[in-house]
């Protein structure tokens, strides 16, 4: 890829990622609303709800939080700019995990109490998920030949990876209903918490801070999605077209997750998620490993 | 050069003469000054002089070579006896075997023993290079804050304990001759006597207080350390006997001639091991956390840039015949795993100096796991690894003791809002945490070249635990880091009070927060100029470890982290938003920290940390960590001992 490229892919995440998983969104809850037997709102309502929480008055419990949420969105973008224009993944994933930091400070600096639990709920959830990010650019590493980090390669491999990685999937899929927000309802800004939680990390923003925290998940949720699409990607020009149907599929899978398990706690979510991590990626992992050493 | 190295060591063992026997504080402290300032000149003034005449390793024997071998026989025998009277005194007569033993032996085979062929005894490369700048700097700005802390520890808050800062002092200085000996001694004979030093240094330090407790962990440390130490006591041995050498660079040599020999790699494995324990791995981590009991100073120096730094530098030198084979598969284990356990036991810590203990090993254990894998990339890593742990663990022991001595207190509960109270030492402290794990450290650049390193491990099981250690430990790393931080910022429920910390204690602690930015900064060029020599040096190729196009996103990764915080704090400055309380459910008592109770009363409302005891605690973590670690180490060592016979 030449670099115009490369800042043509970029721009293009920038602008669009927003505006796709928006969409997605709304269909989301729209479909959501029908397994419950509701009408449920317009596809378009998550821009509705973004535009009306700019338009608010500017409240803060903290002044530290302006700058900090700020910050936020900025790591999530600059990793997924890293990630879509094809450079190494891992330090996507690193970008990501530094991005974390922000928000959890953002919501701590106020000291309220429901904010504060939300956020060591959030610190719980992204402990359960981490490994698994971590290991998935391991397993692209392992399964791309030559060895490679670098999604621009990664994307142009031999035969789509997911033939080699389905452990790995299978676990990153799992992490996804956390990352998603969708299935322990206890979990920090998770859809349901409102009793016991308020909206966790979230609670204290209001207005435009809300909606720049509404932003960056939208913009990490494109990066999230754009990994499980990496899965099937080839040297196939068609490959995106499979890529694009995994990505709707499992995006279907975590409504359907979404709205069956609603009763999932925490605890047990920390546990579940390492679980699955070592026994599906951990194992898929070994066997890698040792189809390697035999190859040697 | 010679003269500088000789200087380098001797120096700072007859320095800690003057504090040891001046008693009036204002002339001790500038006699302090003067020699930390004295050592710091001439130890980068020795580094830039050798890179100067062309950063080449130099061999070379001491001047007066002979004497200088009598006197370390004596020392040898001298701290043998101190340590049998100790433990005679304080009824830990076992202990009093272990230095016997460990002693003796090598001592009988150097007067008696077969005649070795003479080679030089010290060397001069790009790690001694290092090193030497790393206790130069870092060791003696923990010296410089030393003084004015040790002035508050008893004038303020131990008035209770009798006063022995002439002794605290002399033994730093004792400690800095020890180290420099150490990081230049090729010679295994002088490196074990330097090694010596600083375990027995370290013991008397830890057991400043003279409480029951500080006795009986500066025992621990001084056992683990002794058993460590009959480690070199075997190798010296192993080479009388059998190789007609005990310089570390033969043994190396050795292993590279005939690297399926099972018998080259018993010194290794035992070198190993005694840097095992010194770096405070499993199971020997319970030594540095005793050590906490010693005024902060003392943890300082010997988190950062000294003791725990002598055994990471051992490892270093031995990478290059560790890879891919029995011991670099026991080292890297043991590192992995302790790079997971102490992270997670670090989840459970709310006292600021345990949770900065835990970090420091599990810290030393992700360097420890990259030489044991021996590679290019991960000896890059290490010695990242170390230079930034040095700086920005010696900054953090600085702070939690400033913080300590100020509010009264070093538990992370009770440092909430520390940004609001007392902002400078927040800022610092808010500096080496983003340095430990959000810029280069564990979470950036060694992570990533560990674990790619990793990948690349033959062994398929070593590789694939290594990675899942990597994987979860980053994950849990992060958790208590990120707890910590949050609790920084913020709002306080406290007053603003005076701030207790000394002049000079700021001094040294900015003087850290710059270093650290600059060597954020000038990472790069660090790795060219330094790290790419010391490679080639040791490995014998240059290749680029990281390429060019993933330096510059790194560089992009790092200043975005100081970076953008700051640019989006100037851009919010000015801009407009109303100030509201909290949501309390409606029950705000007026402001964020209390709320009206259901007695009507307003109540202070406390927020506290997730510590995870009954999953991540010390009781249901530690003891089965110690076991499975032991068990790891005992069933290599059998089969190199095994092997070699």
């Amino acid at each position: 890829m030449t670099v115009q490229t490369k800042v043509i892919l970029a721009v293009c995440y920038i602008i669009l990622a927003p505006v796709v998983i928006g969409l997605l969104d709304g269909f989301d809850r729209k479909i959501s609303a029908r397994m419950q037997g509701r009408k449920g709102p317009s596809v378009l309502q998550p821009f509705y709800d973004l535009k009306k929480l700019f338009e608010k008055e500017a409240l803060c419990a903290n002044r530290a939080q302006l700058f900090l949420i700020r910050s936020y969105l900025m790591f999530i973008m600059l990793s997924g700019v890293l990630f879509f224009a094809g450079y190494d993944l891992l330090l996507v994933v690193f970008a990501l995990s530094t991005s974390a930091v922000f928000l959890i400070l953002a919501a701590t600096s106020t000291h309220s109490p429901f904010s504060s639990q939300g956020t060591h709920r959030e610190l719980a959830q992204i402990m359960a998920c981490e490994p698994m990010e971590l290991l998935v650019a391991v397993g692209f590493y392992l399964a791309t030949v030559p060895r490679t980090f670098n999604v621009e390669f990664i994307s142009k491999s031999f035969s789509p990876n997911i033939i080699y990685l389905p452990g790995f999937f299978i676990g990153f899929v799992f992490i996804l209903t956390i990352k998603f927000r969708k299935s322990p309802f206890d979990i920090s800004t998770s859809h349901h918490a409102h009793q016991e939680v308020v909206k966790g990390v979230t609670a204290e923003m209001v207005g435009r801070e809300y909606a720049l925290v509404t932003l960056a998940e939208w913009y990490e949720s494109a990066v999230l999605y754009g990994i499980v699409g990496l899965f099937f990607m080839s040297r196939n020009p068609f490959s995106i077209v499979y890529a694009i149907i995994a990505i709707l599929v499992v995006w279907f899978l975590e409504i359907v997750i979404d709205n069956t398990s609603a009763r999932v706690k925490w605890q047990l979510m920390l546990k579940l998620a390492w679980g699955v991590t070592i026994i599906a990626a951990g194992m898929n992992l070994f066997l890698l490993e040792i189809i390697r050493s035999n190859i040697r | 050069m010679e003269a500088l190295v000789t200087a380098l060591i001797c120096l700072p063992f007859l320095w800690a003469i003057f504090p040891a026997v001046i008693h009036n504080s204002k002339c001790r402290a500038f006699f302090v000054y003067l020699g930390c300032g004295i050592i710091m000149v001439l130890s980068v003034y020795t580094a830039v002089q050798w890179y100067l005449s062309g950063g080449q390793p130099l061999n070379f024997s001491l001047p007066y070579q002979e004497t200088f071998d009598h006197v370390y026989l004596a020392g040898d025998i001298f701290l043998m006896c101190l340590i049998i009277y100790l433990s005679f005194k304080y009824k830990k007569y076992i202990i009093s075997v272990l230095a016997v033993v460990g002693t003796l032996v090598p001592a009988f085979l150097e007067v008696w023993g077969p005649e070795i062929k003479e080679v030089p005894t010290m060397r001069f490369d790009w790690l001694t290079f290092v090193m030497v700048i790393i206790i130069g700097v870092v060791g003696t700005l923990i010296g410089i804050y030393a003084v004015g802390y040790m002035h508050g520890y008893h004038i303020h808050h131990h008035k209770e304990l009798k006063d022995r800062r002439s002794f605290f002092l002399a033994m730093v200085f004792v400690f800095y001759g020890a180290m420099f000996g150490l990081v230049s001694s090729a010679s295994l004979t002088s490196m074990y006597f330097f090694w010596e030093i600083t375990s027995v240094t370290s013991f008397l330090l830890i057991g400043y207080t003279r409480t029951q407790e500080a006795i009986d962990n500066s025992f621990r440390a001084l056992w683990m350390n002794l058993l460590g130490g009959c480690g070199i006591a075997t190798a010296i041995t192993v080479g009388y006997l059998w190789f007609d050498t005990v310089n570390l660079f033969e043994f190396l040599r050795l292993v590279k001639i005939s690297p399926d020999s099972v018998k080259c790699l018993l010194p290794i494995i035992v070198l190993a091991f005694a840097a095992l324990t010194k770096s405070a791995q499993f199971p020997f981590s319970g030594w540095l956390l005793g050590a906490m009991v010693a005024p902060t100073p003392s943890s300082a120096l010997l988190h950062s840039a000294t003791m725990v730094k002598a055994g990471v530098y051992l490892l270093i030198r031995l990478s290059p015949a560790m890879a891919d084979n029995y011991v670099g598969n026991m080292v890297a284990l043991i590192g992995g795993f302790t790079f997971l356990v102490s992270s997670c036991l670090a989840i459970s810590a709310s006292d600021g100096k345990k949770v900065l203990a835990y970090s420091t090993i599990s810290n030393l254990g992700l360097i420890v796991a990259c030489t044991g894998c021996g590679y290019e990339e991960t000896l890059w890593a290490a010695l990242f690894l170390v230079i930034f742990h040095a700086v920005s663990k010696s900054m953090l022991f600085q702070c939690v003791g400033a913080i300590e001595n100020t509010t009264g207190s070093r538990d992370i509960e009770d440092m909430q809002g520390l940004m609001t109270i007392f902002p400078k030492l927040a800022f610092i402290l808010l500096v080496g945490i983003a340095g430990m794990f959000l810029a280069p450290f564990g979470m950036l650049i060694s992570k990533w070249a560990a674990l790619k390193a990793f990948i690349d491990t033959h062994s398929a099981y070593v590789s694939t635990l290594m990675i899942v250690f990597i994987c979860f430990g980053s994950a849990t790393t992060m958790f208590y880091w990120t707890k910590w931080m949050s609790k920084i910022i913020g709002v306080s429920p406290r007053e603003q009070s005076r701030d207790l910390t000394k002049k000079n204690e700021y001094i040294s602690m900015f003087f850290h927060a710059i270093m650290m930015v600059a060597l954020i900064l000038g990472f790069p060029w660090l790795s060219k100029t330094i790290l790419k020599p010391l490679s080639k040096e040791m490995f014998g190729a240059v290749e680029q470890v990281i390429s060019y196009e993933n330096i510059i996103i790194m560089i992009v990764l790092l200043v975005g982290v100081f970076v953008v915080p700051i640019v989006n704090f100037i851009g919010t400055k000015n801009k407009k938003a109303r100030t509201v309380l909290t949501y309390m459910g409606g029950a705000n008592a007026g402001d964020n920290m209390s709320f009206i109770s259901a007695t009507g009363e307003p109540k202070e409302m406390h927020i506290a940390n997730f510590y995870m005891q009954d999953v991540m605690g010390e009781k249901s973590l530690f003891k089965p960590a110690i076991v499975v670690s032991s068990f790891i180490i005992i069933v290599y060592l059998i089969i190199v001992i095994g092997g070699a016979f």
